[in-house]
């Protein structure tokens, strides 16, 4: 059936290529390729939908083991919970939900058969015991796949189980050619070995040696189980320092990972307040409707993805202008229109705006739903980043960090370097020194109103990534923007940079010590006690633009 | 800030409640039983609690096409307590005192039941609570459809250790009443079943949190200490997503340390991205995916009368079809809708819930239940995995806490008492 030409390749060449026409018929065709059951997987089916846990655990086991072409096909459909009891029938088949309709497959072949309602078809639901046993039946056969990625995936998926024998572990060693495998193999050497009560000696304390070296997270835990229970001297001692050596090196990168952490917090606090520090710390805008322009572009987050359905990636990707157009209008039609007519009357436009934040919430509730709606991640957003295995980093919130950064370099660039940036300092600076030299500063309030809301929501299309959407998204990022705002110095974009970035990295040191609620309180004391000390803040406004006019 | 909102709350409040009033004036005939329902359908609280209104709102019209109750026609009124606690007792003494409700069927949070009950013991009124809650009370007034510590929490922790073999316990919970009443409950279950201290963490949030890297990252190293881990989440609403993402990028899988919640819904996985969830558990009485013919039939007539196919069923309104069929039955016994003769009639009383069996009141108010444990699927659905063989009474006063171990509740003549000391033989707690 294959033609292959040339004829040195070695015969495990062809068992692999096998198991690879093998796998790629079952991603192909889902249910397996045969006219009928085997009766030995029918009764270990009929076992794994009892009740009798004992019996369900070995009927997954006599899957695996049956030595059945069809078994890995119908481990994967027991893991994916697409296996259904056709009642009537009293069959087993492959399910797919339809609405509140299921329609059904034949295991044998994958032929359709029906589509039946809610109580004709009963899923034989796993747990996560079963799926644990399921996925390390997968990854025992994946450790002779021929994909390096795939087989290191199933050698890492025994670190935890350790079930597979030495011999075993020294026979895949021999034929190994990938480093990344072997080392990891390796390891799961060391680690069963440690585990293994029954072994002693030279080879017992190579490995335990081994581990003590190891960067591979899960090493700790044979260590510890050996130390407690070991009542030899020579043994304990070897297995004490090989913990110390360890830990005092997870230790090292638990401190890096909290730094992380902070950066991480303070930047999307920085994200968050960095509109405010537009429409508040420029302009002098007390906008309570900050929370909300966030929302907003949140919520366009949504509206994209809704109208490009299976394409989150993208959809995030174009969210970004759109969410900071969508939010822009929304502030350049309240500024004009609003706010405009209030400058100077600050308790006003407090009110002002505190009314439109509950205009736009409202707006949210009737028009779309008083219930959040579900944002998905892109794959990359999800997920970690590993630069080293005891140190990886969650993708959502590298890619968030590098966002801050750049949406605040953009802004620096803007109000820097462009025509735009320059008329905007010199309106804030002296508005009518300004007005005589020909700047239309009407003009430039409105659109420095609209920035800074569309700021807002570029923080809003980066939030929709970490948690909820909905119409409250707001109320909780408002009073931790104005935190930052203040604390970095009112009317300075350095300020709020190292604001929020100090304030994030500050909560993350404090919150091992105090946990989450008294670090949120404490900081907030710590903020009072220094905006006692210095009224203006971190980074307190100089020269002429600090006159209060 | 507060204030205006209040008043803002009261406004509309008192402007649903005005034009109720005027429309149950204009068709109200004096041949109909009043039933209350007292659920927020404004405010922060409206997502959950407006389900139970209109679960309420079916009940009744099932029950009024079944020929009524006692010969008459039952007619709902419906009142807006806005999700603002002190609102909730004020509705509650104007169903009692100007509509004379029969019975009211309402509130969700503990803090909103506790500033009624005053109200209901003062008035002699009724009322059916349908949400889980942490324990501690017994009122006269007050009948608990949802479901106690030891219908929920207990049971949970018990299929943890017994079925998954979990000897290590993060307990992670928002910062108020019910987690933290919860969690010394599961701390003190924990220590007399054998658990160190060093293999319990606990860990409080505030309301809303979203940024859970450090705790992740603490419960990861929590967990790999060669201990078998789970978390024990009575982490409260919008604070789950960010929590579950955040479980799902530090590459923590149901199967490495299962979640098991207690606020986690068919209803609150609705709205959200339900793929970092999928294989971690929660701890009902009820789901949606129980396969019995009564739940065939409860979805297909809530799918119906709510006229919208994606919608779910939940356990809160599992309690309240219970509490509803209880009142109807007692009343029908009784033969009257006097409150005194309810209470007593009600004792007993034993109806199908949803899940193929039977709930029966007991004589401290709470109901008799299974517990369920089932796993996230990726449709928002719970996959049921285990179940208690039999029906858990609801105990009102934890066997686990100093303070209320040594108290009953019993109902029935003579005792007639919420809060038995049975240590000093005397009613009114104290220990």
């Amino acid at each position: 059936m294959m033609n292959v030409r040339g004829g040195t390749l070695p015969p495990v060449f062809f068992q692999r290529l096998w198991r690879a026409v093998l796998l790629g018929l079952a991603v192909c065709f889902s249910p397996v390729q045969a006219a009928d059951l085997p009766d030995a997987l029918q009764s270990a089916l009929e076992d794994l939908a009892g009740r009798d846990k004992v019996l369900r655990l070995e009927a997954v086991e006599r899957i695996a083991n049956s030595g059945t072409e069809e078994s890995e096909a119908l481990l994967q459909v027991i893991l994916s919970g697409e296996l259904y009891h056709w009642k009537p029938e009293d069959r087993f088949v492959r399910g797919e939900k339809d609405g509140r309709k299921f329609i059904l497959y034949a295991l044998e072949d994958g032929a359709e058969l029906a589509t039946v309602g809610r109580r004709e078809a009963k899923k034989v639901s796993i747990n996560n015991t079963l799926r644990g046993a399921v996925k390390s039946a997968l990854a025992t056969l994946d450790l002779i796949a021929p994909d390096p990625a795939k087989r290191l995936a199933g050698v890492r998926a025994q670190f935890a189980a350790l079930a597979v024998p030495v011999e075993r572990i020294d026979a895949l060693l021999e034929s190994e050619s990938d480093t990344a495998v072997r080392d990891s193999l390796v390891t799961l050497r060391a680690m069963t070995l440690v585990s293994d009560e029954t072994a002693s000696g030279e080879p017992l304390m190579t490995a335990i040696a081994a581990l003590g070296n190891s960067t591979e997270p899960g090493a700790l835990t044979p260590l510890k189980g050996r130390f407690e229970r070991s009542d030899d001297d020579a043994e304990k001692s070897a297995l004490s320092s090989a913990i110390k050596a360890f830990e005092s090196r997870q230790a090292r990168f638990g401190m890096v990972k909290q730094v992380f952490f902070g950066l991480s917090l303070g930047s999307i606090l920085v994200l968050a307040a960095i509109g405010l520090a537009i429409t508040f710390g420029v302009m002098g805008v007390i906008n309570m409707a900050h929370g909300e322009l966030i929302m907003l572009g949140a919520y366009t987050t949504w509206a994209m993805q809704q109208l490009l359905p299976g394409q989150p990636g993208v959809a995030l990707l174009l969210a970004i202008p759109m969410g900071f157009m969508v939010s822009a209008s929304v502030g350049m039609v309240m500024e004009r229109f609003a706010i405009s007519k209030l400058y100077g009357r600050p308790l006003e436009t407090l009110l002002l705006t505190f009314g439109f934040s509950l205009i736009l919430q409202q707006a949210v509730r009737t028009f779309i739903s008083a219930r959040n709606v579900a944002v998905s991640n892109p794959s990359w957003m999800s997920g970690s980043l590993e630069l080293h295995p005891m140190l990886s980093l969650t993708m959502n919130r590298v890619v968030i960090m590098f966002f801050c950064l750049a949406v605040f370099a953009v802004l620096w660039w803007v109000m820097q370097r462009t025509r735009f940036g320059l008329q905007l300092r010199a309106v804030t600076q002296h508005r009518e020194m300004a007005r005589c030299v020909g700047v239309r500063s009407r003009r430039i309030d409105t659109l420095t109103f609209g920035l800074g809301a569309g700021l807002a929501g570029l923080a809003g299309v980066a939030l929709s990534q970490l948690g909820n959407v909905g119409p409250n998204l707001g109320q909780a990022w408002i009073v931790d923007s104005f935190l930052v705002v203040v604390f970095g110095g009112v009317g300075n974009l350095w300020g709020t940079l190292i604001g929020g970035l100090g304030i994030g990295v500050a909560t993350k040191l404090i919150e091992p010590w105090s946990g989450a609620v008294l670090a949120k309180v404490l900081l907030l004391v710590a903020v009072i006690l220094f905006i006692q000390r210095r009224p203006r803040g971190l980074f307190p406004p100089s020269g002429r633009s600090a006159g209060d006019n | 800030m507060k204030v205006l909102k209040k008043f803002d709350g009261a406004l509309t409040g008192a402007a649903i409640a005005l034009s109720l009033t005027a429309a149950s004036v204009g068709t109200a005939a004096a041949d109909t039983i009043k039933v209350g329902v007292l659920h927020s359908l404004s405010g922060s609280m409206a997502i959950s609690e407006t389900t139970l209104k209109d679960t309420m709102l079916m009940l009744v019209e099932q029950q009024n096409a079944k020929g009524g109750l006692l010969g008459k026609q039952l007619e709902a009124v419906v009142v807006d307590p806005a999700s603002d606690w002190p609102l909730f007792a004020e509705k509650a003494r104007e169903l009692i005192e100007v509509e004379e409700v029969a019975a009211i069927f309402g509130s969700w949070t503990s803090v909103s039941r506790k500033s009624v009950l005053p109200v209901l013991e003062e008035l002699n009124g009724l009322m059916f609570y349908p949400v889980q809650y942490e324990g501690e009370e017994s009122s006269k007034n007050i009948f608990y459809t949802g479901a106690a510590p030891n219908q929920q929490a207990i049971p949970a922790v018990e299929y943890l250790r017994d079925e998954l073999g979990v000897e290590r316990w993060a307990l992670l919970g928002t910062d108020y009443v019910y987690p933290r009443t919860t969690n010394k409950i599961l701390a003190a279950w924990l220590a007399d079943n054998g658990v160190a201290e060093e293999d319990i963490m606990i860990n409080y949030t505030p309301f809303g949190h979203s940024d859970w890297q450090s705790i992740v990252s603490d419960v990861k190293a929590f967990g790999s200490e060669g201990k078998k881990t789970a978390v024990v989440s009575t982490i409260n609403g919008d604070a789950n997503v960010p929590f579950y993402k955040e479980l799902g990028n530090q590459g923590i899988s149901a199967d490495d340390i299962p979640v098991v919640a207690f606020s986690v819904g068919e209803e609150e996985l609705s709205g959200i991205d339900t793929a970092p969830l999928v294989g971690h558990l929660a701890a009902w009485n009820y789901f949606m995916s129980v396969d019995s013919e009564a739940n065939d039939d409860f979805i297909d007539a809530w799918l119906e009368f709510i006229g919208d196919e994606d919608r779910v069923t939940n356990d809160p309104m599992e309690a309240h079809y219970i509490g509803f069929n209880m009142w109807v039955k007692a009343v029908e016994v009784a033969g009257t809708t006097d409150t005194d003769a309810v209470v007593d009639a009600i004792l007993g009383v034993s109806v199908p819930n949803l899940s193929g069996g039977y709930s029966a009141m007991m004589p401290n108010h709470h109901i008799t239940k299974p517990v369920l444990i089932g796993e996230v699927q990726d449709d928002g659905q719970f996959d049921i995995v285990w179940e208690t063989p039999g029906l858990v009474p609801g105990d009102a006063w934890s066997d686990f806490l100093p303070g209320s171990k040594d108290l009953i509740s019993d109902w029935r003549a003579p005792l007639s008492c919420g809060n038995f000391n049975v240590v000093s033989g005397s009613c009114g707690g104290g220990s």
